[in-house]
């Protein structure tokens, strides 16, 4: 029989790992932001500081290098249970998460001695043993879970192997810690941003009161903008609007402060020594300001395609070659800090009017100001907009002359008004399970046009359909699949998608010659047959017109 | 000499009986393990099953040609010795021992070892050759037990009062709803249900079954009566404009494959429960093991892998079946199940 009160006696846990894994289980099965954030709350009511600092260093991507490779866990689990390492390979496939694999395999190993040590006490362990021999991290990582439940070598297999995509976003964890601390949620965004350590951090240095000016290179959060949902002339008087060119490059944030300059890119990674072209605007910028523009090779001061760009990301070392070939220069949008003074709540009119002083002056190919487009109605903006390919530009931004600049993506201020995107018929040939949310279901595709009687692959795609169009074509793959090549599938040639992108770039690593930039589904063309599809050639012949 | 049970078009067929288990097309004699619709299906001439079966295929597939057996009783087909064992799976559901010439084969059908109350206790069969079912053969599922999921159950249905919800528990019509229901009956005192899971806990109860009978929710079960309460409804309804009315509600899905997160997420629910009427990856084995079974035939389900493992392990000389219903390792989603509300699916 059921004691219904032992059941609800059961105490919850108020620290150590399981508070964590607890908090980790109701974030990743609750499907409500307010429940997402009720339950960041209630644990930074009584997790440990030390704890809490790493939970906001977790969920903002700050993760402590990776301690203990995942193949040498895998073969310490093989051990434990004694399975053959193909069988790990298919429950990993049907898994579709590593560390969940993992906890699940090991479910039955005995708990020893629940230890339940801070999450903090773990992550300082990772970092010691990080350059130990494979022996004692072996030590330390099995022992540990022969002292854990499920759910807590669930979180502690991903504290070392990977990030945890459980659909908290950043405004969800700094609203959470408005109300935690009483603070507004644009100051903690700031406080929470930049450049700081959580292993020496402590929760009063990252958010109390002292704790501001002290870390020089804190960005900005950005302020983004919505695409325009409604027909530009809803927007009323274009007098009241400034229109701006949106360039395909990586939106960044220039920051001198203390006579030394750092270079943020929009997903909070310092980029400063990526791109040489910049040091010299050390000298050149006056100090205490902050700039918020696009990071783009510009050769004449006319923007490259973002396929350009991409030679850069990731490079350590940049040829000669390549500094000529893609010169990087800063396209500057606005001006947050002037003279170490928060300009953000002063009218955009006002902003560009000092940005134009301070930009203009300076003559150097590493920065110039982003043109404002010049227009006298909506009807003659909008054929400017037609024009956006042509220089590279992905269409055009709108912004309310007296809006201020605001945290996050927010409505109504600012808008951006894309060109429509490329678009082409063709058919899927391949499929593979996804990861995650949806593991267990086809839903990564790769597609094929036509050259002859052949079909050439091009492209893969993972987005676009809906939940319901997704399982339709796992159907579809379940029951048409030719051959198996480890996870994927050859299938019949028959579904016809419409695959929308933003570019195309041509590329030796792709049979097609072809790179698309952005590519997903953007409609399952029941109503076409795979001889109506398009060919090779009409790629080609994009590629000739959009790929330059 | 040919096997006793080969694997043709319309499903395993035993040439010496001249008989079918569980045929997925129209055949003359049919033995049927249980009373889900992807094992007994419409158009056979005659149907042999259990005397607890019996009164499933009438609510489902009318009146037909039924011949009833109980637990342990031998019935001579064309010479052939057939017989019926608990399978644990759901009420009625049996193992189907088949005997020639000295030889044993034995039909799994759908099963679970856990004795769940009111399924029958599955026992081991001693055989020569063994058709296994294989639903969540992997290591990766291995249940807890009964009492430690029910308890969870219950947990996350007092927490859904305390926060003013009605609790939606997702089962399917035949098997898991009585098992969810006969686990409640201490802790809830009225359980309201969709039509599809009234009808067949009401069939079950006419049948002289000991349930727990449900409250059916019509158009006119006024909203002010549902709110904080428990209801039982089947996959289908999930979603539906009749969810409307228990607003604000939880949904908790009570399902084997809610074991792995990816799919409780994917289906937006807010209670994944890992209930599952199958044997896990420890049972089946074990299983294995107790039938001494020499030869194993591993369907539906992960067959692929499970084969391999028994092979390799040398526990058996294992092969997998295919059926028509696709490839080895995803039987458990198969296309077929999607449609088809009875067997558990994603």
């Amino acid at each position: 029989m059921i004691e219904n009160t032992e059941i609800e006696n059961k105490s919850p846990a108020t620290s150590g790992l399981q508070l964590f894994a607890e908090l980790v289980t109701e974030l990743s099965s609750s499907t409500k932001t307010n429940d997402k954030l009720q339950s960041l709350v209630d644990y930074f009511a009584i997790a440990p500081d030390a704890d809490k600092v790493w939970v906001i260093a977790i969920f903002s991507g700050r993760r402590p290098r990776r301690a203990v490779n995942s193949r040498l866990m895998r073969e310490w689990c093989l051990e434990i249970i004694d399975i053959p390492d193909w069988l790990f390979g298919e429950c990993y496939s049907t898994v579709g998460d590593f560390s969940e694999t993992l906890a699940l395999l090991l479910s039955e190993v005995e708990i020893l001695k629940p230890e339940n040590e801070n999450l903090s006490y773990y992550i300082e362990k990772f970092i010691h043993i990080e350059k130990e021999d494979e022996s004692i991290k072996k030590k330390f990582i099995v022992e540990s879970w022969g002292q854990m439940n499920s759910k807590e070598k669930f979180v502690f297999t991903k504290l070392i192997t990977g990030s945890f995509r459980i659909g908290v976003s950043q405004k969800t964890i700094v609203n959470a810690l408005a109300k935690t601390v009483k603070i507004s949620p644009s100051v903690i965004a700031h406080k929470i941003s930049g450049n700081w350590d959580p292993a020496t951090t402590s929760f009063d240095e990252l958010l109390g009161e002292d704790a501001s000016v002290t870390d020089f290179s804190k960005p900005y959060p950005f302020y983004l903008a919505y695409a325009i949902d409604d027909t530009v002339e809803s927007l009323g008087d274009t007098n009241l609007w400034q229109a701006e060119w949106k360039w395909d490059g990586i939106r960044g944030q220039f920051i001198k402060r203390n006579n030394e300059l750092f270079v943020w890119s929009r997903g909070e990674e310092l980029m400063t020594d990526k791109f040489p072209e910049y040091f010299i605007l050390n000298d050149l910028l006056p100090d205490g300001i902050v700039l918020d523009g696009e990071i783009i090779p510009a050769i004449d001061g006319k923007p490259l395609p973002f396929a350009v760009l991409q030679t850069r990301i990731g490079r350590k070392n940049i040829s000669k070659k390549q500094l000529q070939e893609a010169p990087i220069c800063f396209f500057v949008y606005d001006l947050l800090e002037y003279n170490y003074e928060d300009w953000r709540e002063k009218p955009l009119t006002e902003r560009r009017k000092k940005l134009e002083e301070i930009i203009q002056p300076i003559k150097n190919t590493a920065i110039q100001i982003s043109e404002i487009i010049d227009f006298e109605s909506w009807n003659s903006l909008a054929e400017l907009r037609e024009k956006s390919r042509e220089i590279n530009s992905e269409g055009i931004m709108l912004k309310r002359k007296d809006s201020v600049y605001k945290v996050g993506r927010k409505r109504g201020d600012w808008w951006k008004w894309k060109i429509d995107p490329l678009t082409i018929d063709c058919v899927m040939v391949y499929a593979q399970k996804g990861s995650g949310r949806r593991s267990n279901l086809y839903t990564d595709y790769t597609f094929a046009v036509r050259n002859g009687d052949e079909l050439i692959t091009f492209t893969k795609a993972y987005s676009g359909l809906t939940d319901k169009e997704f399982a339709q074509v796992d159907n579809f793959v379940k029951r048409n699949s030719i051959e198996k090549f480890g996870p994927v599938r050859t299938v019949k040639p028959e579904l016809v998608f419409e695959i929308a992108f933003e570019g195309i770039a041509a590329s030796n690593r792709h049979k097609s010659g072809v790179a698309l930039r952005f590519p997903r589904m953007s409609r399952w063309r029941k109503d076409k047959k795979v001889d109506e599809i398009n060919t090779l050639d009409d790629l080609k012949k994009m590629l000739e017109v959009y790929g330059k | 000499m040919p096997q006793l049970i080969t694997f043709k078009d319309k499903g395993l067929f035993c040439e010496a009986g001249n008989f079918y288990i569980d045929p997925w097309k129209p055949v003359d004699r049919a033995v049927i393990t249980h009373g889900h619709s992807d094992h007994a299906r419409f158009g056979n001439k005659y149907y042999l099953c259990h005397r607890f079966t019996k009164p499933i295929l009438q609510l489902r597939l009318g009146d037909n040609n039924y011949q009833t057996t109980d637990w342990n009783e031998t019935i001579n087909m064309n010479g052939v010795k057939v017989s019926f064992h608990p399978a644990g799976h759901i009420i009625g559901s049996s193992q189907i021992r088949v005997e020639y010439n000295n030889e044993v084969w034995v039909v799994s059908g759908d099963y679970k070892t856990e004795n769940d109350g009111i399924s029958g206790e599955f026992e081991p069969v001693k055989c020569n050759a063994f058709i296994t079912e294989s639903t969540f053969g992997l290591p990766i599922y291995k249940w807890k037990p009964q009492q430690e999921i029910y308890d969870d159950i219950i947990r996350w249905i007092n927490k859904n009062k305390e926060n003013g919800k009605t609790s939606i528990l997702i089962t399917y019509s035949l098997g898991k709803a009585q098992r969810v229901l006969q686990a409640l009956k201490e802790t809830t005192q009225t359980i309201f249900a969709h039509g599809a899971i009234f009808n067949m806990q009401q069939t079950l109860i006419d049948a002289g079954f000991d349930l727990k009978p449900v409250v059916r929710i019509t158009p006119e079960t006024p909203k002010e009566l549902l709110k904080e309460t428990v209801v039982i409804a089947p996959p289908g309804a999930e979603g539906t404009s009749w969810m409307k009315k228990f607003h604000p509600y939880s949904i908790g899905v009570c399902s084997g494959w809610m074991q792995v997160r990816g799919n409780a997420r994917r289906r937006n629910v807010d209670g994944g429960f890992a209930l599952s009427d199958h044997a896990d990856w420890n049972s089946l084995l074990a299983t294995v093991k107790e039938t001494g079974a020499e030869r194993v035939f591993v369907t539906h389900g992960f067959q692929a892998a499970f084969s391999r493992y028994l092979n390799e392990k040398n526990i058996a000389i294992g092969a997998e079946v295919k059926t028509q219903f696709g490839d080895e390792d995803e039987s458990a989603d198969s296309p077929l199940e999607i449609k088809n509300e009875e067997s558990e699916s994603v």
